[in-house]
């Protein structure tokens, strides 16, 4: 289906972008209030502890020091810090404070002080006599080392959740029978693969401030993905009222998922309780390194049998063992969409095992970051498939074109495997894979540089290819909700939940409505997030926003749309059906009538019949159609140094109906450098005790300007039927290629299969002595 | 201790502890656009100009840049006067969470300044000190060719 719009799909500016640039905004971090408290923390040096005793005296004695908290003074109650829908598919495993650290940079205690500075150092002289206790760094070994979670810790889910044995959560599928169908395979594959831990690094430290408001309400400011989460998590941790609490997000500098946890608002908003003072607390670059949340390292075991006659892979085994780190945020689903945002992609396979486990160790922790799973799910599987394809003799972008998943195709993992319980069956409505395949093909000359090996010197160059799904909000879970009023000069106020957290969300859902309505883009005046004055969103995560938010939107455009036409109806004196709107006027049938907007809104509010002319509507999918991409690298492998350089990225992706095309592009190219940073050398480097040795953008590098490759993104329009506009999400999927794209590519280079990222200098030389090279 | 800022064109008189780096003066009395992403030098959201030249304020010690000329991005352009290389940013779609802009905004002036007409290569060197997380740094490229434009074309 092809529309003619006349706001989305085009190149609106981002809404809130001026702003940003001549540094109008202020984010979290820049607000200051009178008698402010600057929180600091006390963090563990052990792996895992108990602190025997605690001596603060000193910390408190500290001029400007007005309060030391520790887990003597603070509520014990069992919470996740994961940002998810209620019940969180995540385990309570969380205090504030604990009498017991379980990794180096947990929190041991809490100072608020008259500045920063004076907070930091009298954290310092705070006294800890800690019991070190056996602790466990290998997640292969976590489930016959000591327990990493608290005695009491418990799962709201009925769920695969054995704290005492390090499991924080399960997962086993079956479709078929695998061992039979390996036996009667032709050729068995069987791999091994490993991706790393990784920091989301937005720019952006974390950051949360607390009040009191004039009605001795807790209003919260803070860089969150998840507002009304975070008011639902504070709530309960603190056993305060709902309705005593407000969380308002400014703009934000970045989350990636990494804002999508709930870990600062209880401290600010405690400190603010007790001392009756705004409190604030920004994060150092070393503790968001440490003491934040992290990409989940994942182990998987991928075992193929295929017919070598047709090519089908007729059994499918995948393994998964993902290390949470000390607690337990999206250990269930980050490891579940290793297997549902991946398996689904080759929907032919008729014996299918999926088994996937969570373990606690005594490293940082793991939680959402941008891909959820499906980046550590996709290395593995692209790269077998490039295995297959070449074992057969075949190209395996053919491979990948026969195989893959086609509109009016299903898969049965869609309703088998869902968020923390059974997902929902669904039929693709809409995919331009091949198509994405095909066209990406032709920008990186696949058939002109495909097994050419092309040699200089000692440098090789390669290319290779990755495919990839994803999905747009969690069906029958995630809901986002809008409210629109008319003005009386005819613009529109449009409040969401959704939450921008630099995406330029605002922006979309603002097209989406200025499209619907019929009006002008600089006629809508969006207000986003605060849990005050717009309604509920579930917040900016799972690529929801567009899909679910943006159906909110739509729903409510629509119903503003019928209010004015009613009003317009009335005052041109026809009946109701017989007015269309056109740029923001209302014409009758025959067009010799009109009234403007304005008209409108300055009859509806002074005239006759006043009323506000306003609606409001709530959305949730009923499916989560996938964005599909295809991503291809080439690269040039240093066979001395062992280097990599990535030459040329490009991405072809499907994601529907573009809302914006520059913000669509922009999501991707984000999305697909970081992937190639992740791919190549963003990694946590660890000593014996678990210690992060490279907590800094020095030592941890996310890649400058200098370090980017040409980078190209492709878009293949689709309509896709559920979604506002015909859209789908687009956010994540770009993440998920670099890694198999830029392994596949080194095989096809020097024939040399990586199979643990990231490809480092050292880890390639390794390779090569190993497998020997093929030129 | 007491000194003299010359902060965007106007003097100021401002307390501060003798230790302190200029980011936290600055942060501290109300130039919150100045973005505090890493402290130690590397992210560039911080830059400003010293007497014209992009640092990282987080790397400088305030006493040092008493007298001398501190431009943050409000004393390029404004929301009301917004600089061309401000909107170049905007139009390119450069902008996604807006935390570095301010500081790929001071860059990108420094830049321009030195070299009306800057390669790939230059604009590379010349940001290479910013780091950006959201834009994969594509559209930010184009920004800078995009101001590049604009500011010759205004002259």
């Amino acid at each position: 289906m092809n529309r003619d719009f006349k706001v989305v799909g085009k190149e609106v500016k981002k809404i809130d972008a001026l702003a940003l640039a001549t540094g109008e905004v202020k984010f979290t971090a820049d607000i200051t209030l009178p008698d402010m408290l600057h929180v600091a923390f006390l963090y563990s040096p052990y792996p895992h502890a108990e602190i025997e005793e605690i001596d603060t005296e000193e910390a408190l004695n500290t001029p400007g020091v007005e309060l030391v908290l520790t887990y003597k003074d603070v509520p014990q109650t069992l919470h996740t810090t994961a940002g998810q829908g209620y019940p969180e598919p995540s385990p309570y495993d969380t205090r504030i404070l604990d009498k017991r650290v379980r990794f180096v940079g947990d929190r041991v205690a809490i100072v608020a002080a008259r500045t920063r500075e004076i907070a930091q150092e009298a954290a310092k002289k705070i006294k800890v006599k800690y019991k070190p206790l056996p602790y466990n760094l290998d997640p292969e070994k976590a489930q016959e080392s000591e327990p990493v979670p608290p005695q009491d810790a418990y799962h709201l889910l009925p769920t695969i959740y054995e704290p005492r044995k390090n499991i924080a959560a399960g997962i086993k599928l079956k479709f078929g029978d695998v061992d039979v169908a390996f036996e009667k395979s032709d050729i068995v594959f069987e791999h091994r693969f490993e991706v790393q831990y990784a920091s989301h690094s937005a720019i952006e430290p974390h950051a949360a401030v607390a009040f009191y408001d004039e009605r001795g309400r807790i209003n919260i400011i803070s860089t969150t993905q998840v507002p009304f989460h975070a008011r639902r998590i504070v709530s309960r941790v603190l056993g305060i009222p709902l309705k005593n609490i407000r969380v308002i997000k400014p703009r934000i500098g970045g989350g990636f998922g990494g804002k999508q946890e709930v870990f600062l608002e209880q401290v600010v908003a405690l400190v603010t309780m007790i001392t009756k003072k705004p409190s604030k607390v920004v994060l150092s670059r070393r503790e968001v390194f440490t003491s934040s949340r992290t990409r989940h390292p994942m182990i998987t075991w991928y075992k193929a049998g295929v017919k070598k006659e047709t090519g089908e892979i007729t059994a499918l085994k995948l393994k998964a063992l993902m290390n949470a780190g000390a607690y337990g945020p999206h250990a269930l689903t980050v490891m579940a969409n290793a297997g549902s945002k991946v398996l689904p992609l080759f929907n032919k396979i008729k014996n299918l095992l999926f088994e996937g486990y969570t373990v606690y160790t005594n490293l940082p922790v793991g939680g959402a970051y941008r891909g959820y799973g499906a980046t550590q799910g996709y290395f593995g599987f692209n790269v077998m498939l490039d295995m297959i394809a070449e074992e057969l003799g075949i190209d395996v972008l053919e491979f990948f074109k026969k195989w893959h998943i086609k509109k009016g195709e299903t898969s049965p993992i869609f309703e088998e495997l869902g968020e923390g319980k059974e997902g929902v069956a669904q039929v693709i409505r809409s995919c331009a894979l091949s198509e994405c395949i095909e066209k990406g093909a032709e920008r990186i000359e696949w058939y002109k540089k495909r097994r050419k090996k092309l040699r200089e010197g000692d440098k090789v160059r390669g290319v290779g290819a990755a495919i990839l799904m994803q999905g747009s909000g969690i069906p029958k879970i995630d809901m986002g909700a809008a409210y629109i009023k008319m003005n009386e000069d005819g613009s529109f106020n449009l409040h969401v939940g959704a939450t921008d957290i630099g995406t330029g969300s605002d922006t979309i859902l603002a097209q989406i409505a200025a499209e619907e309505i019929g009006t002008s883009i600089d006629k809508m005046i969006v207000y986003s997030s605060d849990t005050d004055f717009t309604p509920f969103d579930v917040g900016a995560y799972a690529s929801s926003t567009t899909y679910i938010s943006g159906g909110a939107v739509l729903k409510c455009a629509r119903k503003i749309k019928e209010e004015i036409i009613k009003v317009a109806a009335e005052m041109l004196n026809v009946p109701m059906d017989a007015v269309f709107i056109e740029n923001g006027v209302a014409y009758t049938e025959d067009r010799t009538q009109h009234v403007s907007f304005e008209d409108i809104a300055l009859y509806s509010m002074y005239s006759r019949n006043q009323h506000q002319i306003q609606a409001v509507a709530s959305h949730i999918g009923l499916e989560s159609p996938p964005p599909f991409m295809a991503q291809f690298a080439e690269v040039e492998v240093d066979i001395k140094t062992g280097r990599i350089e990535v030459l040329k990225f490009v991405s072809a992706v499907d994601c529907g109906q573009p809302i914006n095309p520059v913000l669509v592009e922009g999501q991707v190219e984000g999305a697909t450098v970081n992937g190639i940073g992740y791919a190549l050398w963003e990694d946590y480097i660890f000593d014996e005790q678990g210690r992060l040795k490279n907590a800094s953008f020095w030592d941890y590098k996310i890649p400058s300007i200098k370090d980017v490759p040409e980078v190209e993104t492709i878009i293949c329009k689709t309509y896709e039927p559920t979604g506002p506009m015909g859209a789908k999400s687009v956010a994540e999927i770009g993440i998920n290629g670099p890694i198999p794209a830029i392994a596949n590519a080194v095989y096809d280079a020097i024939g040399i299969r990586l199979k643990s990222s990231p490809f480092t200098p050292e880890k390639v030389l390794k390779a090569i002595k190993e497998q020997g090279l093929k030129l | 201790m007491k000194g003299i800022f010359k902060i965007n064109g106007k003097e100021l008189e401002i307390s501060f502890e003798a230790h302190k780096v200029l980011l936290d003066v600055l942060r501290e009395n109300g130039f919150t656009e100045v973005k505090e992403g890493c402290r130690e030098g590397e992210c560039g959201a911080c830059v400003v100009l010293l007497d014209g030249k992009p640092v990282n304020s987080c790397q400088v010690l305030a006493a040092s840049a008493m007298g001398h000329e501190i431009t943050t991005v409000k004393g390029i352009g404004t929301l009301h006067n917004p600089h061309p290389i401000e909107e170049a940013f905007v139009e390119a779609g450069a902008v996604q969470c807006g935390f570095c802009t301010p500081g790929m905004v001071i860059a990108t002036y420094a830049l321009l300044k030195e070299n009306k007409d800057p390669s790939d290569e230059d604009i590379k060197r010349a940001l290479d000190g910013n780091l950006c997380r959201c834009t994969g740094y594509v559209k930010i490229k184009k920004a800078v060719k995009l101001a590049a434009k604009k500011v010759s074309e205004n002259e």
